[in-house]
């Protein structure tokens, strides 16, 4: 049937059910009914009156009566029914066929409700009128009847909260409005609607609360206080029935105490639940309710025996599991542990205080009292109710039996607790499960079986630290502590006891007597003397630093070395460490630069301090413990071109970052402290570790050279011995050996020869050590000085560079040797001294190279032979050594470089000659020159050197040039070749006086054809008529070459002619205008044959045309020997040779640079390929020698004026 | 009135928590400890779905007699357990909500103070126990610098925050 109702709410789908009781006038109910359930909805009137007479004689008072009646009652719904029976019509025939009963009673009864009258015809028979007549009975029998109820419901609802709204009144009791609501909550069960029914009840429940809240507030209600009677019975709740009578009577009588009440309002939510399918709430409300029920005792101040409560509690959750159970398959429970694990947890919660409440947990049994106790709970619970009396696993029967014996709860209580674990475990509520186990660690050892706690304190205790909460890892390892002691497990009870002793969050007498505790079984004298327990370091103490002494912990053979740590102990007392050994590995790294005892004894390490970073044993896998990622870009070119071939990202600390993470058993469990037995110890015994910062020190003296490394570091108090497994930075020391060693450097950039440089002496002694008398023998060489100071003092140092002494140097010299005896020094130790040295300038071999300066290009050729002209002339300076610690001698060579480079040039004037000398000073230093002398060497006693130069003295700077002038004088025929030495002091110009007398600088060199043969003048003459040169004119161009001199030595050479006593040369000359001014015309080259007498004359005329206006000078004029070709080799000439001969002499001509030095060569090419390749019949040039040859018109110039119409512009466009 | 507050990091372990009655923080500990396992429960529960939501706020995590025991995650998955006396019927939904905003409020006021590593335990002196006072709720860390200064470096922070931590320790630098 659809039900509409009032307020809005939805229209539902309902089923009614009714029942048809006779009518009495007492079921009618009377004003103020509160029950619903038997209230008569719906009056019905059945008449089978078919007659007229009938019906009037005895129906229609019959029906006025009941009407009246109803009237009375201020009932409205009613419904007459009239039963037709075909039967009786045909027996009497209608007598009033206008006027049926039908009508009639309509017409009477029915005055504006016709619906109100229903016939039914022929109920009996199966005919389609009569299956019509029920449907329409029965459709009007519902309408009615839903009508009816609404209306009655909506007025018993108004009611009900009539009386909701009097709560506030004296004397209303929430009993009574409590039976009022669940009528309504019973009608809509009835009708099946669980969910509104539900709703009534949760009403009552709140409303029930919040009288408890306001009670609590201090506004109590009256009725309330009926409720804070003791608790007396404490049988739990009852949900195996639908509705639990006794309890509903007990608060209709007012009776019922708070538990009673909420075991009742309990049990009818999970009826209505469990028909809603909802067991999981019940699970869920069920613990609430326990709760709520626990608090609201208290609240109200209800005085409950200790442990009912627990009791009730207990009885509760199981009854609700149960009742769960019963109502739901495996499958389903097991996927709903969630809900369920709260109330099993708490049932195991409850019998544990229980439990120790009865005195049921200790050891020796429940005593008298605990079990007066017991009997008072168990006499609360009252008698087993009857519909679980049949059960083997009730509730009640269960905690009857539990709190029987202590066997009994033992059991009991392992099957909850192990039930709850598991549950918990297989939600995934590991902590939940472990605070569980531990409360089972608990019992057990109460219990004495520790062997049994100990695997749930693990368990809980790895949890704790895997997730770092200090305070339950205090907790439970302090448990664990005395669980381990009583299983006899020393190593790890100590190990436990030494964290405990570091853990701060102990008090300080707990953790002294954890510290005591350790140091007693220190103590102990151990029957098993080699007997060692081995605890981690870490709880004990910290390393915090580590400090080497020296400082970059590099120590020789022999040395001492000293390593200072810090350790920070963790006890609360001071404690006596009988050794503290540091376990050191010992390695040789061959072929290793680090083992190099030059980059060990220079290469500073830091301060060598080493910190260690503090251990971060509480904090579990944090983002704190792992690095930071360091990151580097890398880009790999190719070999060949140095194009990018990949590139990448890479991380440098990959091997920090993915390590594996450490199984949080390792952070508890010693594994793996293993003692490394080494052979190299570093040990200190008999310190006191106060609490807190330590300084320990320990020191050695280092034996075999290579690399320690520190491993462990192990403290041992008695037969406990702490050890830190790893020491991490990984610290290492060397000890090197060093072979003793000789250096000698100079101490500026590069020695100068000439004056005295100083020189270092380096000795490392290495393992060798230096007796007295020890000395160095050098050889001497014989170019180099070595200059003995009397004050020369030599310095001692440790390997470090720590200064030690000082000592005065005996230098004792013989022409051969030199003895330097060394001063008294220690293996590892540098010696350092000066000495000062001086080269001697041997006279360099320039003399040979004769210098043509003067010639066209001299300063070419000289870049030709040295590359560069800055380059000092160096001399190596070989010393050999003789140290005491070898047999071989030690050769060291020195380089002195020349400061100075010399040149000479003769120049000449006619036929006066000058030689001029230059002196470069390549060096950084500024000199002093003196006393410069030119000496012939070669004696001839009528040349005479004039010196030119005025001052004796005359500076001379770094990388400048001091110019020489002699003038050369002669009185008789000069020699052909003069041999000359020019010799100069110098000193450096800074210094005052040196001690020794410095050798003057020495240059030889040769002069050689200086004397002039000819004197060759030029002379340009404009073209006749004209006055000056014009520009593209011809002008006549005249060379007078004159013979100053008659025959000389010089000229005796292939050259000579001899013809009647006469000599006459070949003479070639050539005009050559290098700077382009003139246009030679014609011939610019000729040979003439030069008579050899004093003034004879050449005359040369020749056709130049200036190029350029202005002053020009005039184009040059050479002369060259002209020798002729070997006659020897001219039968061998054929014409290839001469056409080549020619195209050559083209070449030379269409030369437009003839260098001198060119043609030379070319000459003296094509005379070595005359002589070895059959020869060319080539003529041979040859330059004069720059003396022989004076130019007088070197320097003049013409004036040419621009030619007067020649205008000639000149327009490039690009 | 709360009586025990506790801020649990991303990786559970806790990083700051306070309880009233001072001898029993050991089962305060415990609780909140145990409470993780709900909070877990709930996190994975929200899954996907209420990421979008924002819904920080986990409610209940579980009563017991005479402590209900509430959670607050973070975005950052840093959790807030918050735990009341069961008898204190005045908190509601709503009281507890703005408990924990209040608690986040002052959480991330922590975070903006850059003598503070992140994941560090907040150690701060001033953290009074205020927890007795619903309205107090807020000081609980109590943070050095005037606030002024505060917003200032919690931008700084802010900026700083791509180069990481480091960074961080750079701010100091300038």
């Amino acid at each position: 049937m659809e039900w509409r109702r009032s307020y809005g709410r939805a229209p539902k789908m309902i089923h009614l059910e009714s029942n048809f009781v006779q009518f009495k006038e007492e079921l009618l109910p009377k004003e103020g009914n509160k029950a619903l359930l038997t209230f008569p909805f719906l009056h019905i009137y059945w008449t089978e009156c078919c007659d007229t007479e009938v019906y009037k004689a005895t129906v229609k008072d019959d029906l006025t009566k009941w009407q009246n009646v109803l009237k009375a009652h201020s009932s409205v719904d009613w419904l007459i029914v009239i039963v037709e029976n075909d039967a009786k019509k045909k027996n009497k025939t209608n007598i009033l066929p206008r006027t049926s009963i039908v009508d009639k009673i309509r017409n009477d009864f029915c005055n504006k409700q016709s619906d109100r009258c229903v016939v039914l015809s022929d109920p009996l028979k199966d005919s389609s009128r009569t299956q019509e007549s029920w449907n329409a009975f029965l459709t009007k029998l519902r309408t009615l009847l839903l009508m009816s109820f609404t209306k009655n419901l909506g007025k018993f609802e108004d009611d009900m909260r009539t009386l909701r709204e009097k709560r506030t009144e004296p004397g209303w009791s929430f009993c009574e409005y409590f039976m009022v609501q669940e009528e309504l909550a019973f009608v809509f069960e009835m009708l099946q609607q669980f969910e509104d029914a539900l709703v009534q009840y949760d009403e009552l429940d709140a409303l029930f609360s919040q009288y408890v809240v306001n009670f609590g507030a201090g506004d109590g209600a009256n009725w309330l206080t009926f409720f804070c009677q003791p608790v007396k019975s404490w049988n739990g709740l009852i949900l195996r029935k639908p509705i639990d009578m006794e309890k509903r009577e007990s608060i209709q009588r007012r009776e019922a105490t708070l538990l009673d009440l909420r075991s009742y309002l309990f049990s009818r939510q999970c009826t209505l639940l469990l028909f809603l399918q909802r067991p999981w709430e019940v699970a869920q409300r069920a613990l609430e309710l326990l709760h709520n029920c626990v608090q609201e005792l208290k609240l109200l101040e209800v005085s409950v025996p200790p442990g009912a409560l627990d009791c009730w509690v207990f009885l509760s959750c199981l009854e609700v599991l149960q009742r769960i159970e019963g109502c739901c398959d495996r499958a389903q429970i097991d996927s709903n542990i969630a809900h369920t694990v709260g109330l099993w947890s708490y049932a195991t919660e409850k019998l544990k205080s229980l439990g120790y409440l009865c005195g049921l947990v200790s050891e020796k049994g429940p005593n008298s009292e605990d079990l007066n106790r017991t009997v008072d709970l168990l006499a609360g619970l009252g008698a087993e109710r009857p519909e679980t009396a049949n059960t083997a696993q009730s509730p009640y029967k269960k905690l009857k039996e539990a709190l029987s014996s202590v066997e009994a709860f033992e059991k009991h209580y392992l099957d909850l607790s192990h039930a709850t674990i598991e549950m918990y475990t297989s939600i995934g509520r590991i902590r939940s499960a472990k605070f569980v186990g531990k409360d089972l660690a608990e019992f057990y050892m109460r219990k004495k079986a520790p062997q049994k706690a100990e695997i749930y304190l693990q368990g809980a205790l790895k949890n704790y630290l895997a997730e770092g909460w200090a305070l339950p890892i205090t907790h439970t390892r302090k448990q664990l502590a005395e669980c381990q002691k009583h299983l006899g497990q020393i190593e790890n009870y100590l190990q436990t006891s030494s964290l405990l002793a570091s853990d701060h969050h102990l008090t300080e007498e707990e953790r002294k007597h954890f510290c005591q505790e350790i140091l007693d079984f220190a103590s102990q004298p151990s029957d098993n003397p080699g007997h060692k327990i081995v605890l981690p370091m870490q709880s004990f103490a910290q390393l915090r630093d580590l400090h080497f002494d020296p400082s970059n912990a590099v120590v020789h053979v022999g040395g001492v070395l000293c390593i200072e740590i810090t350790m920070y102990s963790q006890m609360p007392v001071p404690v006596h460490v009988e050794q503290i050994v540091v376990n050191v590995h010992f390695s040789i790294e061959k072929n290793s630069y680090r083992k190099t005892a030059e980059w060990l004894t220079k290469h500073k390490t830091s301060n060598g301090i080493i910190n260690f970073p503090p251990e971060t044993a509480p904090f579990p896998v944090s983002q704190n413990s792992l690095p930071a990622l360091e990151l580097y870009e890398m880009f790999e070119r190719s070999p060949s071109d140095n194009s990018l071939n990949t590139t990448g990202i890479i991380c440098r600390n990959v091997h920090m970052l993915l390590r594996r993470q450490e199984s949080s058993s390792s952070l508890e469990m010693p594994s793996g402290v293993a003692l490394e037995e080494g052979a190299h110890l570093l040990r200190c015994s008999h310190v006191t570790l106060e609490p807190g910062a330590n300084q320990i020190t320990f020191r050695t003296q280092a034996k075999e050279p290579g690399t320690y490394t520190l491993r462990q570091l192990c403290a041992s108090v008695g037969s406990v011995w702490f050890v830190l497994p790893h020491i991490y930075p990984i610290v290492q020391y060397d000890v090197y050996s060093q072979e003793p060693q000789l250096h000698v450097e100079p101490l500026a950039d590069s020695l100068l020869a000439g004056i005295p440089q100083k020189v270092k002496f380096t000795v490392t002694t290495g393992h060798y050590t230096i007796k007295n008398g020890d000395s160095l023998q050098l050889s001497n060489a014989e170019a180099m000085l070595i200059l003995c100071q009397a004050e020369s003092r030599a310095m001692v140092y440790s390997n470090t560079r720590e200064q030690s002494s000082d000592a005065a140097l005996r230098i004792q010299s013989s022409d051969k040797v030199t003895s330097i005896s060394l001063p008294v020094a220690p293996a590892y130790h540098v010696i350092e001294f000066e000495l000062e040295v001086l080269s001697l300038p041997s006279a360099p071999a320039l003399g040979g190279e004769s210098d043509m300066l003067g010639m066209a290009e001299p300063h070419r050729k000289h870049k030709d032979k040295q590359k560069t002209g800055h380059c000092m002339v160096t001399t190596d300076h070989k010393v050999s050594i003789d140290c005491p610690w070898s047999i071989y001698s030690t050769v060291i060579a020195l380089t002195f470089s020349v400061p100075f480079r010399t040149t000479h040039a003769l120049l000449s004037s006619g036929t006066r000659k000058y030689v001029q000398v230059c002196v470069q000073n390549l060096s950084e230093l500024d000199f002093q020159l003196s006393d410069s002398y030119l000496v012939d060497t070669s004696d001839s006693t009528d040349l005479q050197l004039v010196p030119l130069n005025t001052q004796s003295q005359q500076p001379i700077y770094s990388k400048q040039s001091v110019f020489f002038v002699w003038e050369l004088k002669w009185t008789e025929e000069p020699p052909p070749s003069l041999h000359c030495r020019f010799s100069v002091g110098f000193s450096p110009a800074s210094e005052e006086q040196l001690s020794i007398s410095l050798k003057p600088y020495t240059y030889e060199f040769k002069v050689e054809n200086f004397f002039t043969l000819y004197n060759v003048k030029a002379e340009i003459f404009p073209p006749s008529g004209m006055e000056y040169c014009r520009t593209g004119s011809l002008c006549s161009l005249e060379v007078l070459i004159t013979r100053l001199s008659d025959l000389l030595e010089v000229d005796k050479d292939e050259a000579l002619t001899e013809s009647d006593e006469h000599f006459s040369t070949k003479l070639m000359y050539e005009v050559v205008d290098n700077s382009s001014n003139w246009a030679v015309c014609g011939k610019s080259c000729g040979v003439i044959s030069m008579p050899v007498a004093a003034r004879a004359t050449h005359r040369v005329h020749m056709e130049v045309m200036p190029l350029f206006a202005g002053y020009l000078p005039l184009p040059d004029v050479r002369l060259f020997k002209y020798l002729p070709h070997h006659s020897a080799h001219s039968s061998q000439l054929d014409a290839d040779s001469w056409i080549e001969n020619d195209s050559l002499s083209v070449d030379k001509h269409g030369d437009d640079q003839p260098d001198s030095s060119s043609l030379k060569s070319r000459g003296s090419v094509h005379s070595a390929c005359s002589s070895e390749h059959k020869g060319l019949p080539m003529p041979r040039l040859q330059a004069l020698p720059a003396g022989q040859v004076f130019n007088s018109s070197s320097g003049t110039q013409v004036l040419v004026i621009p030619s007067q119409d020649d205008h000639v512009l000149e327009v490039s466009v690009t | 009135m709360a009586v025990c507050i506790a801020v649990i990091a991303k990786e559970n372990y806790p990083l700051y928590i306070r309880s009233t009655p001072t001898e029993n923080e050991l089962k305060f500990h415990y609780m909140v400890h145990t409470s993780l396992d709900v909070v877990d429960e709930k996190i994975s529960a929200m899954g996907k779905a209420l990421v979008d939501q924002r819904e920080l706020y986990l409610g209940l995590l579980y009563p017991t007699e005479d402590y209900k025991v509430y959670g607050y995650v973070t975005n950052s998955k840093v959790k807030f357990v918050m735990v009341v006396d069961s008898s204190n019927t005045a908190l509601r939904d709503n009281e507890i909500r703005s408990m924990f905003r209040k608690l986040h409020n002052s959480y991330t006021d922590v975070m903006c103070n850059p003598f503070y590593n992140p994941g560090d335990r907040i150690q701060s002196r001033w953290a009074l126990l205020p927890v007795s006072d619903p309205v107090q709720v807020g000081p609980a860390f109590c943070v050095l610098l005037p606030s002024f200064c505060r917003t200032c470096l919690a931008i700084l922070v802010a900026k700083m925050q791509p180069f990481g931590k480091q960074g961080r320790k750079g701010l100091f630098k300038l």
